[in-house]
């Protein structure tokens, strides 16, 4: 199902209090390397300025010759202050590392956990690539922002604070000078930084615009071909790429702008400290060795505020791809309130065990009948999809559905297995209403074979296993053989053992329903749901598909949403669907006679899909 | 390389200008501290507060040069740099739409999307980066070595030290670390595979409660990459305090050696705190030059994906006088074989048969008969291996692809719609179709007993790849944009099977009345919507079975009575 095309995504959180609270949260196990990290990163940042501090008494010693032994103790604090800075750095980017890879590990297991508890209506409604994305690129941002971000601004701050403080206990006048210089370049952040942000927004949407021009121009390639349509298309194509190339100009002016900015601006104000404290000095109100202190420090204060500004960019992208993480993990999962639970006898029978109101527990054998009782479904509450369907279907029936399109078909099936909730209504299966046995076990009595084959990375045997994961080779086999699969699996290059490439992409489409049977077949399932396969598959294959089908089905209740009219004509009963309601039903010979939508169907008058 | 440096020229004032400015502007850093030692050993000594003054007021001038070097250089590079990517990605499209089918299926539709918009735009940033950084780390350290060494050569030789040392430990850390990331690169793969995996397959994970088997699945690899990139980190972690390491050394051994200089006389305390400024620059330009080899190669890396596009030559070549119109509509294949590039065996087989202008051809045989690749072959989609394909009295080769496509309308199997209007859709066909012509061809197409129930008719939106109609509508709509080619062929392959076959037969008396005079090709599943057509190919595994009329056909073909027996039993029991 394709959703709404992805907008280019928000950079910024709603709420971000909240979610580095709720962040915040999951350094709770890893307290220590947090409270560590922090610390190591803190008197790794006061030990550099120490170090730096070191200079002015050194330089102060050496000009006015005050001997050497102050000389060499200053030289030795230094070389102390030195090796914990580089020890501290170490560690604290070292545990840093560890808090955020585990974080990051952690959300991302939690994640994807949720994501399989999610019903399979929050698929229809989230666009596959956006969840990806939520998946790689939001964890990603949160990483970097985990790793270096929250280092570097307690970096920053621990710097700009004690620089400041060094600065003013060395020269009140001169940090002055300072106080109104830094004031001048956080303006130039501010506004330099707004109109890179302004800039990157335009930026964004140029890109996401062309790209999207791209995808459809590249998927649609070899119509572009047959029609002679290249021409018109680079002449479009060109508009945009030239409207991304001023855009992307101009963001990138402003976001690199701010180098070459704050770096002279801290050259000037290297240049007024020089030039105020050369004069302060003939007054003989400080030292050379101050100046040279205090230079340095002119040059450490300026750094972080351009660093500041940086990560404030990437921290609050992290906040706001944090907060899709988090409202990913909110989603409701799918209900599941069941006390009915699926029990088998040393003979191999299943029951479903029942809890009475007075502790009693009553045995009810597994035979899949199937009752739907005034059932009314929605996907959404406005737009009513199925009304009052009422059906049955006996232990070993097959039921077929026709209709066209939209009819309601698909629906219905994914009502058995409890894909969606009914909103009206009750089905019963073995007399037992669905929603009071537990998903696990109503599902693992059924199984499903999609239009869309989907299969998974890993063996042809894996994926004929994935219907019973303690199948023995033998039954796995078996299964083939029932499918009709066995034979083209034996031809495979490494038969049983083939490794499939993602989604089973180097099988033809009619293998790939084959072993979708065989799947199907090794899960034994009381209940069979079909969705049959509407591309054209050639002669051979159909026929050894609708044989295999026709195997699995014996002796289970199967529904079957039927495409092709062909393969209905055997049903115990067709219901024919339209418009959410069920208009005609009988087997194929009433129908006919009741020359109604089912006739008209047959004899081609009307259109199926 | 040669090939894409020729999208620089548009800006190549601006690509010289940017390291110009950025030089400019590295000498106005490296000029400030030397002023500044001035100022402590000559102004401070002698007490001269218009020589300080003076410099002080020099320095900020020179600071504020650098700013506007600096800005100037930042607006020159990124003109540069994404002029240079536009260029490109200009490049990259173009040849995309001159590629043959073959040279389509050679690169899948999801990595060309990648080359043309993630490539490209990293080689406008690190273009950006090289002309700014590539220089100014260089200059940077060239510079401050110089100062260092005027002010004092004796103590310049730390550097001999110094600078081996960084070097090292910065090639060390890189070549150990690059192996560890591609590694961590794989693991994230493995990791997205598995999510990509669950989104698309969520109904049969969920169908056969494997939740828990998926989540363990997953759990292997989330751990797997968490260790291995923790061990990647590990090693880059080294990085920062080492090098502070380093460059404190550095500053100690300066103080130290340098100590003893100025106590001896021979050095000046203004020159030593400059000289300490020096060293801090000359260290950090070796990281950046560090940084920037990383960009590089991430860089390096797009250029050559790019590469591999614009190097590929487009399997269908134009012959130099081509003819430009197709005298009439007749159809003949004469010994034609074909195979696709890079494959042995030949999907088309001593394929021999002609039909005449006018005529209905129908094409049946099962999956993978080579039906398909049989008709791709007439407006050139693929070019023959063997013998040659004619149309209208002269072989596809000769024409004009340009003129030929436009009178061979071809309606796709796997066929797209695009976001737009019905009529903008339609305009494909032609570009000037007036909406009395789009009607008419909606018509023949019987599509507009749909269309004309929209409000908005013409104008109704279609969503990204006509995604909002159903697969009928779809292939309805398809036809009609062949139609408006006003073609003198037109091939149809497998265009109406979701078509129910009341409105198949419908379009096939529209073509038969309203279509007079052009040939028309039919591949069909079905043996109703081709069996009356004036001639039917049976194909059989890449060879013609037979050819003939569907009475013939009935008598001769064993193939073509499967099929058709096959198929009547279901009309006859209904």
């Amino acid at each position: 199902m394709r959703g709404p095309k992805p907008g280019p995504m928000k950079l910024r959180p709603d709420n971000p209090g909240k979610t580095l609270l709720r962040l915040f949260s999951y350094f709770k196990f890893n307290k220590f390397l947090f409270i560590a990290g922090l610390l190591a990163i803190i008197i790794s940042s006061i030990a550099q300025i120490a170090a730096n501090a070191m200079l002015s008494p050194i330089i102060d010693s050496l000009i006015q010759g005050r001997g050497r032994a102050i000389f060499i103790r200053y030289i030795l604090i230094m070389v102390v202050m030195v090796i914990i800075i580089s020890l501290a750095q170490y560690l604290g980017s070292l545990f840093m590392a560890k808090l955020s890879q585990r974080t990051v590990h952690k959300i991302r297991e939690e994640m994807f956990s949720h994501m399989e508890k999610l019903p399979v209506s929050f698929f229809d409604r989230h666009p596959h690539g956006k969840l990806m994305s939520t998946f790689t690129n939001d964890v990603d941002m949160l990483n970097q922002a985990l790793e270096q971000s929250a280092s570097q601004v307690t970096i920053s701050v621990v710097t700009v604070v004690g620089t400041f403080a060094m600065m003013l206990y060395l020269s009140p006048i001169l940090t002055l000078v300072v106080v109104g210089m830094l004031i001048f370049m956080l303006l130039a952040v501010k506004y330099v930084g707004q109109r890179s942000a302004k800039n990157f927004r335009y930026q964004q949407a140029a890109l996401a615009d062309m790209n999207g021009y791209i995808e459809e121009m590249m998927s649609g390639q070899k119509v572009v071909k047959v029609f002679n349509y290249e021409e018109r298309a680079i002449d479009k194509f060109r508009k945009k790429n030239e409207e991304l190339r001023k855009a992307s100009t101009l963001a990138s002016t402003y976001g690199v702008m701010l180098m070459p900015i704050m770096g002279s601006l801290s050259f000037v104000l290297y240049a007024l400290v020089s030039m105020l404290g050369a004069l302060l000095v003939i007054k003989n109100r400080m030292s050379v060795g101050n100046i040279a202190a205090y230079l340095q420090y002119t040059r450490t204060i300026s750094r972080p505020i351009t660093q500041v500004s940086n990560q404030f960019n990437i921290l609050f992208a992290a906040l706001a791809g944090a907060e899709r993480i988090f409202n990913l993990m909110d989603e409701e999962i799918e209900a599941d309130e069941g006390d009915v639970s699926l029990v088998k006898d040393s003979e191999g029978n299943f029951y479903w065990r029942v809890p009475g109101e007075d502790g009693q527990a009553e045995m009810v054998p597994v035979r899949g009948y199937i009752t739907f009782e005034d059932v009314n479904f929605g996907y959404t509450l406005e737009k009513q999809v199925l009304k009052k369907i009422n059906l049955y279907a006996k232990p070993g029936q097959k039921i077929a559905f026709v209709g066209s399109t939209g009819a309601g078909k698909t629906t219905i099936t994914n009502l058995i297995n409890r894909f969606y909730e009914i909103n009206e209504g009750v089905i019963l299966y073995d007399g037992i209403d669905i929603r009071r046995i537990k998903k696990h076990d109503l599902r693992s009595t059924m199984s499903i074979v999609l239009q869309d084959v989907h299969l998974f990375e890993g063996t042809v045997a894996d994926n004929i296993r994935y219907g019973r994961l303690d199948a023995t080779d033998e039954e796995v086999v078996e299964a083939a053989k029932l499918a009709n699969a066995h034979y083209f699996i034996k031809n495979l290059p490494q038969g049983y053992e083939t490794m499939l490439t993602i989604d089973g992409q180097n099988l033809s489409q009619g293998e790939r329903q084959l072993l979708s049977i065989a799947r199907a077949a090794v899960a034994n399932p009381v209940i069979l749901i079909l969705d049959e396969a509407t591309s054209s598959v050639d002669t051979r294959t159909e026929k050894l598909i609708a044989e295999g089908m026709d195997k699995l089905m014996e002796g289970r209740t199967t529904f079957v949403i039927a495409h092709r009219l062909s393969t209905v004509r055997d049903a115990n009963a067709i219901m024919v669907l339209e418009g959410g309601e069920i208009i005609e039903r009988g087997d194929h010979d009433d129908l006919m006679e009741q020359k109604g939508h089912y006739y008209a169907l047959n004899t081609g008058a009307i259109e199926l899909e | 390389m040669k090939k894409l440096l020729k999208h620089m020229r548009k800006y190549i004032f601006f690509a010289l200008l940017c390291p110009v400015l950025m030089v400019l502007e590295v000498l106005a850093d490296i000029y400030i501290p030397y002023l500044m030692s001035r100022i402590v050993d000559i102004g401070i000594v002698n007490q001269d507060i218009e020589y300080i003054v003076q410099l002080g007021l020099i320095m900020v001038v020179a600071a504020l040069l650098a700013m506007v070097f600096g800005i100037l250089s930042s607006h020159f590079g990124a003109r540069a740099g994404y002029g240079f990517a536009s260029g490109i990605r200009d490049e990259v499209f173009e040849k995309v739409q001159g590629f043959s089918f073959a040279n389509l299926d050679q690169f899948s539709v999801s990595s060309l999307i990648t080359r043309l918009t993630n490539d490209c735009n990293t080689i406008g940033q690190v273009t950006m980066m090289s002309l700014r950084m590539a220089v100014r780390a260089p200059f940077m350290m060239l510079f401050a070595l110089i100062m260092a060494l005027r002010i004092n050569a004796s103590l310049a030789r730390v550097f001999m030290v110094a600078i081996p040392v960084t070097a090292l430990v910065i090639v060390v850390i890189m070549i150990k670390a690059r192996p560890l990331f591609r590694k961590m690169q794989t693991c994230v793969d493995r990791v997205n595979a598995v999510i990509q995996e669950n989104l698309t397959g969520i109904r049969v994970v969920k169908s056969f409660n494997r939740q828990d088997f998926e989540e363990g699945k997953f759990k292997v690899r989330n751990d797997d990459l968490k260790n291995t990139a923790l061990k990647a980190i590990s090693l880059v972690i080294f990085m920062m305090p080492l090098l502070n390491l380093i460059i404190y050394s550095t500053i100690i051994a300066v103080l130290w050696f340098g100590g003893l200089q100025v106590t001896a006389g021979t050095m000046g305390g203004g020159e030593l705190i400059s000289f300490i400024t020096y060293i801090t620059q000359i260290l950090m330009s070796l990281m950046m030059m560090s940084f920037f080899f990383m960009q590089f190669i991430r860089g390096s890396a797009s250029v050559s994906r790019v590469l591999e596009v614009l190097n590929t030559e487009s399997e269908i070549k134009e012959v130099k006088e081509p003819i430009t119109e197709l005298k009439d509509g007749s159809l003949a294949f004469k010994n034609v074989y074909f195979r696709y590039p890079g494959s042995k065996e030949c999907i088309l087989k001593d394929i021999n048969f002609s039909i005449e202008t006018g005529e209905v051809l129908g094409i049946i045989g099962s999956t993978g008969s080579s039906k398909s690749t049989l008709v791709q072959l007439i407006p050139r989609l693929y070019d023959v291996s063997e013998g040659s394909v004619i149309v209208g009295g002269h072989d596809v080769r000769e024409y004009e692809l340009k003129a030929l496509r436009d009178q061979v309308a071809f309606v796709l199997q796997k066929n797209t719609l695009f976001s737009g209007t019905i009529r903008e859709n339609m305009q494909w066909g032609n570009e000037e179709a007036t909406d009395e012509e789009i009607i008419r061809a909606l018509k023949q197409a019987q599509a507009w007993e749909f269309v004309s129930k929209y409000e908005d008719g013409l104008d109704h939106r279609v969503e990204q790849g006509g995604s909002n109609f159903s697969g009928g509508q779809k292939q309805r709509l398809t036809i009609a944009r062949a139609l408006l080619k006003n073609p003198k062929i037109i091939i149809l392959d497998d265009s109406t099977s979701a078509v129910d076959m009341a409105t198949d037969a419908r379009i096939q008396q529209a073509f038969k009345e309203e279509l007079k005079g052009v040939t028309t090709i039919i591949i069909a599943q079905r043996i109703s919507s081709i069996q009356h057509a004036d001639r039917i190919l049976v194909m059989n595994e890449g060879k013609i079975e037979s050819f003939g009329k569907h009475e013939e056909l009935l008598e001769i073909s064993p193939v073509y009575r499967e099929i058709y027996e096959t198929q009547q039993r279901g009309v006859m029991v209904g």
